[in-house]
This record gives C-alpha cells, sequence and structure tokens, in this order.
C-alpha cells in the first residue's frame, strides 16, 4: 500500500511540464498568503487576547487606504494567474496541425479507439513518442471525458459532436487512461491505460495490428449503405459528389458556407437535411441510428481519403436509398 | 485599567424564568406546526434540517467507508453511485442551502431588525411546510431505490440512461425550490420595510446584509433551476428534445442553465457563513468590523459576479475556449470581495481584546479553512490547471473547503453563538471547545489528502480506485470517523443543555446587536416595545467611555 504511493505525479508529455510550473506559482503564492494569514490571526489572537493591557482600541474602524491596497494587491496577482492560466490553456486546447489523427469513441464503459491504419483497441491507447498526437472523440451514449493525468490533460467526450484533445508524449511508459465525468454503474472501470513507445516499437505494434486502413473499412460501410447509388460522379448525381471534398468550403441552399469537416460530415450523415448543398433537394434519408458511431468516423475517414477521380463506379443496379421529401412533387433528378 | 474592556452591564442573574416567552406561550404539537412566530419556524427548521444533515452524512460515511480499499468491496457500484447522488442532494438542497438562513436567519434577522416578525408570516411558515413536503418526496424517491445520477443530473445520462427515481428527486428538489424562494422574499421585504426608527441600511449588523445578499441570489437563481428541472422532466416523460442529442437536444446546453442556478447556489451556501463570522468576531474581539462598508459591499459585489461565473464548470465540456477565458477572468474577480473580507476580519482582531469561547473557534476556525478553500478556488480559476484537475479529488476537496470548512463552520459558530438566545441557556463551554477541535482537526484530515488526491489524478465518483491511491484515502477516511464524532458531540450536549444548563440571561456575551436586548428565550413578539437606533453597530467601547455614557 505504501510501497505505490506517490505525492505528485509523473510527467510525460510536453504539456504536463508547463501545467506543473503554473501549479507550483499557484501553491507558492496562495501557500504563502494562507501561512501569512494563519500567522496573523494567530498572532492578533495571542497577542490581543482579552486581559492583555494597554492595546485595546475599538475606536479602529477601517482605512481607505489599506482597503484599497488590499483591493488592488490580489487584483493584481490574480490577472498573472489569470494571464498564465490562460496562455497554458490555447496551448493545451489548440490541436497543431501536424498532428496524427487517432480516432475515439466512448462507450458505456469502454474505450474504443481507431487508428489511422485500421488498427483498433480497446481501453489501450498505443502511441509513439516525441510525435504530436490529435484524438478525435465522440461518445455513442452518455458523456464521458477522456483524462490522462500523466499528460495533465482531459476533454469531455460528448454525443452528437466531435471533440479535440492533443498532446504530444515525451515520456516511454505506460500510464492511467481515466474516465472523468460521470456516466453510470461502471464509471470506475471506464478505465484503461496509454502505452507511450519508442517509434521503432509502435511500428511494430503497428505491423502486428494491422486490418485494413480506416478509409478502407469506410469505403465497405459507403457501399454497404448503398450511398454510392447518388454519390457518384456519373452526369447527373442525386447527390453532390464526394472527391476532394475534405476541409473545403461547401455552398449551401440558402447561401451560407460551410467548411467540410469532421462535425459538418457527421452531421450530413445522420441529419441530412440539416445542411443541404446548394443545387441538391433534401431527399437524403437520415442513417441516424443505422450506421454506429465507429462506422461514421470509418466513413470520413473514407470522404477524407478521396482524391479526384477515385469514386468507384457505380455498378449495381438497386434503386438508391432516396426518401422523396413529403412536400415536393416526385420527380427525376436535376436536369 | 482604562484600557479594560468594558463587560457588559446585561449580564443579568436568574432570569425569571416563568416570563412569557415564544417557548411557553403555548403548548401543544398544534401549537407548533401552524405557528406564525418566527422563532417556532426557525426552531421548525433546526429540527428538520437537522436531521437531513445526519441522513446526508450517514451517506457520506458509507462512502468513506467504501473507500477504504481500492477495490469496490464493500457495496454494489450501483448502490455507490446512489450513495453519493443522494449525499450530494440531501446536503445541498436539504441542509447547506436552508442551514443558516432559514434557522438562524429565521430567528434573528427580525430581532436584529427590532421588529416583531418577518414581513409574511404565513409565507415563513408554507416554506417550511414546501421544505417538509419536498423533503417527503425525497425519502420517498430514497425508499424507492433513490437516484444514481449524481446532484448535478447532467443528462443523456439522467434523461435516457439512468433507471432511478430521477423524476421524484426533480420534483423534490423542484419543491424545495419555492420553499427557498418563499424566505428569500421575506427577508428582502423585511429588510426593506420593517427596520426600527433609527436603523439605516448602514447601521444594520453585518449579518443581515449577508442574508440579503443571499437572499437576492435565491430570488434571482432559484427559478432558471425550476424552468431546468421542467424541461428536463418533459425530455424524460415526453421525450421532447431539449438535451439528448438522439432528440436533437444539446447535452452542454443543460450544464449551462444547471450551473447559471448552481453557482449562484454555492454563494447561498458560503454567504451566511461569512455573515455569522462578521457578528462572531466582532463580538468576541470587542471591536467593530474593520471595513464594514467593505464588507457589506462585498457581500453584493460576491452577488453580483457570482451570476457571471457559470461557465467555469464548463471548460473542458466543449465550450469555446473565448467563453473560456471570459469565465476565467470573472471568476477571479469574484475572488476579490471574498479575499476583502477575509482581510478585513484579520484586521479586526488587531487591537481588540480577544477572548476564544466556542463561537470564536469557530469563527477562527472558519477564516482559516475559507482561506483554504477559496485560495484553491484560485487553482481551478486557471484555466490551464482546470483541465487537469477538474473532476477529480481536487475539485471535491475544494468545494468542501468551502461548504463545510466554511457553511458549516459558520453555521456551528452561529448556533453556538444564539444558542442561549434561542434556548435560554447555555451550552457546556469545555465540551463544546472540545467538539470544535474535533472538527477542526477530523476535517482537515479527511479533505486536506483529497488535494493531493486530486492533483495526482483520481477521478470523483469512482466506486473502485488505482491502489497506489489508497493511502490518501485511508487517511481521509481516518479524518471522516473523528469529524463524525466531533458532529455527534453538539447533538448530544445541546439537547443536554435544555434541560440541565444554567440560565443564560439576555446578553450572555455582551454582544451590541439589537437582539440581545431582549429577554433569552425571547418574548411571542421579540420586544416590550420597538427598540429605537441611535448609532452604528458594533459600538464597542473602552470602559472609562462605557462609564461616561
Amino acid at each position: 500500500m505504501f510501497a505505490q504511493m506517490r505525492l505528485f505525479p509523473e510527467r510525460a508529455s510536453t504539456m504536463a511540464d508547463r501545467v506543473d510550473a503554473l501549479f507550483l506559482f499557484l501553491l507558492a503564492v496562495t501557500g504563502t498568503m494562507s501561512i501569512l494569514i494563519a500567522l496573523l490571526v494567530i498572532w492578533f489572537a495571542v497577542r490581543y487576547r482579552r486581559g492583555a493591557r494597554g492595546r485595546y482600541d475599538p475606536r479602529l474602524k477601517g482605512s481607505i487606504l489599506v482597503e484599497t491596497l488590499w483591493t488592488v494587491g490580489p487584483l493584481l496577482v490574480f490577472l498573472v494567474m489569470f494571464f498564465w492560466g490562460a496562455s497554458v490553456y490555447f496551448r493545451l486546447y489548440t490541436s497543431p496541425e501536424d498532428a496524427t489523427d487517432i480516432y475515439v469513441v466512448g462507450k458505456q464503459w469502454m474505450w474504443k479507439i481507431q487508428h489511422p491504419d485500421g488498427q483498433r483497441e480497446i481501453n489501450e491507447l498505443h502511441v509513439p513518442v516525441g510525435q504530436r498526437i490529435r484524438l478525435r472523440m465522440t461518445s455513442e451514449d452518455v458523456i464521458h471525458s477522456f483524462f490522462v493525468p500523466a499528460f495533465r490533460t482531459k476533454h469531455d467526450v460528448v454525443p452528437g459532436r466531435y471533440s479535440t484533445l492533443w498532446f504530444e508524449p515525451n515520456r516511454v511508459g505506460t500510464y492511467h487512461l481515466f474516465c472523468a465525468e460521470y456516466c453510470g454503474t461502471w464509471h470506475s472501470r471506464m478505465i484503461g491505460s496509454v502505452v507511450v513507445m519508442e517509434p521503432a516499437q509502435y511500428q511494430t505494434w503497428l505491423d502486428s495490428h494491422a486490418e485494413g486502413s480506416l478509409a478502407l473499412e469506410g469505403r465497405k460501410i459507403f457501399l454497404k449503405y448503398r450511398c454510392l447509388s447518388c454519390h457518384n460522379t456519373s452526369g447527373t448525381p442525386h447527390g453532390p459528389p464526394l472527391e476532394e471534398l475534405y476541409g473545403k468550403l461547401v455552398l449551401l441552399e440558402g447561401g451560407k458556407r460551410v467548411t467540410a469537416d469532421e462535425d459538418y460530415i457527421r452531421e450530413s450523415i445522420l441529419q441530412p437535411k440539416a445542411k443541404v448543398v446548394a443545387g441538391f433537394r433534401p431527399i437524403m434519408p437520415t442513417f441516424q441510428g443505422q450506421v454506429s458511431e465507429e462506422e461514421v468516423l470509418k466513413l470520413i475517414a473514407y470522404i477524407r481519403s478521396l482524391g479526384r477521380g477515385e469514386t468507384p463506379p457505380r455498378v449495381e443496379e438497386t434503386p438508391p436509398p432516396i426518401q422523396e421529401p413529403a412536400a415536393e412533387s416526385p420527380g427525376g433528378p436535376n436536369p | 485599567m482604562s484600557t479594560a474592556v468594558a463587560e457588559p452591564q446585561a449580564r443579568a442573574p436568574e432570569p425569571a424564568r416563568a416570563e412569557r416567552n415564544y417557548l411557553n406561550v403555548s403548548f401543544g404539537v398544534m401549537s407548533w406546526l401552524f405557528t406564525r412566530d418566527h422563532k417556532r419556524i426557525a426552531i421548525l427548521y433546526l429540527v428538520s434540517i437537522t436531521l437531513m444533515f445526519f441522513v446526508g452524512g450517514a451517506f457520506a460515511v458509507l462512502i468513506r467507508l467504501e473507500l477504504m480499499t481500492p477495490e469496490g468491496d464493500l457495496v454494489q457500484p450501483e448502490t455507490y453511485n446512489k450513495l453519493f447522488s443522494m449525499h450530494g442532494i440531501i446536503m445541498v438542497w436539504f441542509f447547506l442551502i436552508p442551514s443558516i438562513p432559514a434557522t438562524i436567519g429565521n430567528f434573528v434577522l427580525p430581532m436584529m431588525l427590532g421588529a416583531k416578525d418577518l414581513a409574511f408570516p404565513r409565507i415563513n411558515l408554507a416554506s417550511w411546510w414546501l421544505y417538509i413536503l419536498a423533503a417527503l418526496v425525497m425519502l420517498w424517491a430514497v425508499i424507492h431505490g433513490g437516484v444514481d445520477t449524481g446532484w448535478t443530473f447532467y443528462p443523456p445520462f439522467s434523461t435516457d440512461a439512468t433507471r432511478t427515481e430521477v423524476n421524484a428527486t426533480v420534483l423534490s428538489i423542484f419543491i424545495a425550490g419555492f420553499s427557498s424562494i418563499f424566505t428569500a422574499m421575506n427577508f428582502i421585504v423585511t429588510v426593506h420595510r420593517m427596520r426600527a426608527p433609527g436603523l439605516t441600511w448602514f447601521r444594520l449588523p453585518l449579518f443581515v446584509w449577508s442574508m440579503y445578499a443571499t437572499s437576492l441570489i435565491l430570488v434571482l437563481a432559484t427559478p432558471v433551476l425550476a424552468i431546468t428541472l421542467v424541461l428536463l422532466a418533459l425530455e424524460r416523460l415526453f421525450g421532447v428534445g431539449i438535451f439528448d442529442p438522439k432528440l436533437g437536444g444539446d447535452p452542454v446546453l443543460f450544464q449551462h442553465l444547471f450551473w447559471f442556478y448552481s453557482h449562484p447556489a454555492v454563494y447561498v451556501m458560503i454567504l451566511p457563513g461569512m455573515g455569522v463570522v462578521s457578528e462572531v468576531i466582532s463580538c468576541f474581539a470587542r471591536k467593530p468590523v474593520f471595513g464594514y462598508k467593505f464588507v457589506a459591499f462585498a457581500s453584493l459585489a460576491i452577488a453580483l459576479f457570482g451570476f457571471l461565473v457559470w461557465g467555469h464548470h464548463l471548460f473542458v465540456a466543449g465550450e469555446s475556449i473565448y467563453a473560456a477565458l471570459v469565465f476565467s477572468f470573472l471568476s477571479y474577480l469574484v475572488a476579490v470581495p471574498s479575499a476583502i473580507k477575509v482581510f478585513n476580519w484579520t484586521a479586526t482582531l488587531y487591537k481588540g481584546a480577544v477572548s476564544y469561547e466556542t463561537p470564536m473557534l469557530y469563527g477562527l476556525g472558519f477564516i482559516g479553512l475559507f482561506t483554504i478553500g477559496g485560495l484553491t478556488g484560485l487553482f481551478v480559476a486557471a484555466l490551464g490547471v482546470d483541465v487537469h484537475v477538474t473532476d477529480t479529488y481536487f475539485v471535491v476537496a475544494h468545494f468542501h473547503y468551502i461548504m463545510v470548512g466554511g457553511m458549516v463552520m459558520g453555521y456551528m459558530a452561529a448556533l453556538h453563538y444564539w444558542w442561549p438566545k434561542m434556548s435560554g441557556r447555555m451550552y457546556p463551554e469545555g465540551w463544546a471547545k472540545l467538539a470544535a477541535l474535533i472538527i477542526f482537526l477530523g476535517f482537515n484530515l479527511t479533505f486536506f489528502p483529497q488535494f493531493v488526491l486530486g492533483y495526482l489524478g483520481m477521478p470523483r465518483r469512482y466506486h473502485a480506485y488505482a491502489p497506489e491511491f489508497q493511502v490518501l484515502n485511508v487517511l481521509s477516511t481516518a479524518g471522516a470517523s473523528i469529524l463524525g464524532v466531533g458532529y455527534i458531540l453538539p447533538l448530544i450536549y445541546l439537547l443536554w443543555s435544555l434541560k440541565y444548563a444554567p440560565a443564560a440571561g439576555p446578553n450572555p456575551w455582551g454582544a451590541t446587536g439589537l437582539e440581545w436586548q431582549t429577554a433569552s428565550p425571547p418574548p411571542p413578539h421579540n420586544f416590550p416595545e420597538t427598540p429605537v437606533v441611535t448609532g452604528p453597530p458594533y459600538q464597542y467601547q473602552l470602559e472609562e467611555d462605557a462609564r461616561a455614557d
């Protein structure tokens, strides 16, 4: 019980040093303040105890100068804390451009993780040391929170949206992964580990766990749900083509523009009528409840990977899963 | 000699016990259950919240016992989750929020104003009945299996996933909210309209200022909680998509609404304690509170800024980083008035004539523990550190330092300070000092290790945990058992004192407030004739000046 005890957590990411520095600064300032106030209270209480002669003066009622000093003084110290805290926060929550994406799905009560090359793991996350990793996270049910104490970072994993979290591990080892947002019966068992490996070992691990890449898996799902029936590159598709879509600005019906990022693509799969691309009719059915969050992630990976001319030719002749909008008159595709 | 403290001339010998007072004016259960006397209603509240405190405390005991070992071996996880949920719900809504306002405030606020009663005695009684109704619904929910959502009811867990008694619990909190609103509205009207002749705003005791600020928060924030709970119920009962993304809702919206009430409510759980400490420190240091106006306005500033910081509960929930920036900044601003108060209390001791009766021990303990609680608030307000410590035991320790180290210490100070007034009897000083010491030590041993646990990364609401956290958890549990003894002692000796302790007299502390100018226990209408106020509060004097008067 005592052997494993620690008083300060281990540090394993570039941000951990920055968070600890701020923490120790706060500890020094507030520690000094607490001791100072405690000493003053004890000193006054003893020195000015009742019966001590010649010291009592109840006429002392206040002083504007003193009040101003101890209003402005703390405020200035607080401002330093605020700016320092904000700068660390911006670094913690602004992910660098060159980070590698790994996808995380939380569900009661496990973490499901998918690497870009398709490696999948549960409650374990293998990452290489010295490389920036960005997690794209969502939940299948309730709110969870992805928390790695050794990296000094966490972010809630909220259903219905993607949250991002990034870190750069700088120490090889195995570290705790906790769910930090209460999520029901086995909340305390929604734990795992983050394994930080030397890049060479990480490559070996990747190779030994290789499956089809996420994009390849996504292609299968794309075909399985017959998305191709509309999203193809034949002359007059029912739906907008998806080649080179990711990251671009999309013009919507009504003139608004939106960036085709993860959240937009996810929404377009689950609630297709929310944002309709200009020039197309709202005929796509929702896939809410049909595709799992993991499948959505794979579809996004596939769409991300789709370059010019890479849409497969439309071969099967089954009718597309079009849901005719009730209000509109039935008819063929736009001429 | 010249600097000797003026002892109160009012230390009467034995008061004639046969005098008509609020306790012996009528007898029988009905004379209590349907009383309109603010003092009797205060006693009704005192009995009820004491009961709820020990129910909530029993849940805490089971939580700490479970956490003695890393494995979840004492109770099932479902049970553990219900234990911490019920502990939080009962302690927040059925103890902390009504604690000082509904008991001590109800009893002394009208007397401090020189009034016969609160402005609306019937509404005051209705407030207690609503509290009892809410408590009964809550107990019904507990008996039917309780609730496992935490006191925060975050959806979609609370609307979609849980299979426990959320509907009844939410209904109970909804009702309890009206009880708070009734009391708060009553206090606001009473302070505005029923002050004695000559009692101007800046002659009010600081306890009245803090009650006033508390009441403003309760009146303005509680309706938002009520609305939020209604929305939650609509989603649960009729599938209206408000919070659950599967129904097209937004779960983070709930967090905004919930904390728009619950962060101001945190100040409801500390401002009254601050008011008590101002009274107690001044009385036992025999000096006016240093910087009276600054302390008074600090209460209002806390009430105002308290409404603008709710977003600091959402730093990792997905709010925009720019919103987080604003909320962090405002959180630092709200810390300034709290700091002002601590400095002013400390300065009040300077050149005082300090004595160490039990209320003062609790008052000094409050300064120490509230300071730690407040200063650790600076850690969680710092965005970069909050990401690491939020949802860990660091936060658990932080708010227990405020709510138990602060509010409960303040409540104990108030209970001992005004006990002679309420009961007409002195409590046994020796036992009371011992209990205060036990509570102070037990509290620190319980909650200080949790700061360390939190920074190490132990998440809150964990039924089982990693073995390296065990030593600190064992320390915490040991502290909790000491704390438990500390809380049971006053229950015993205060009850004992009702029958066996010596009579207190009207003003055992030689204090200056109007409530000390009438008999203990007070007559049914508080004062034989309405007092007239001619000067500021806390006019403690040198002996020579007192003689000259």
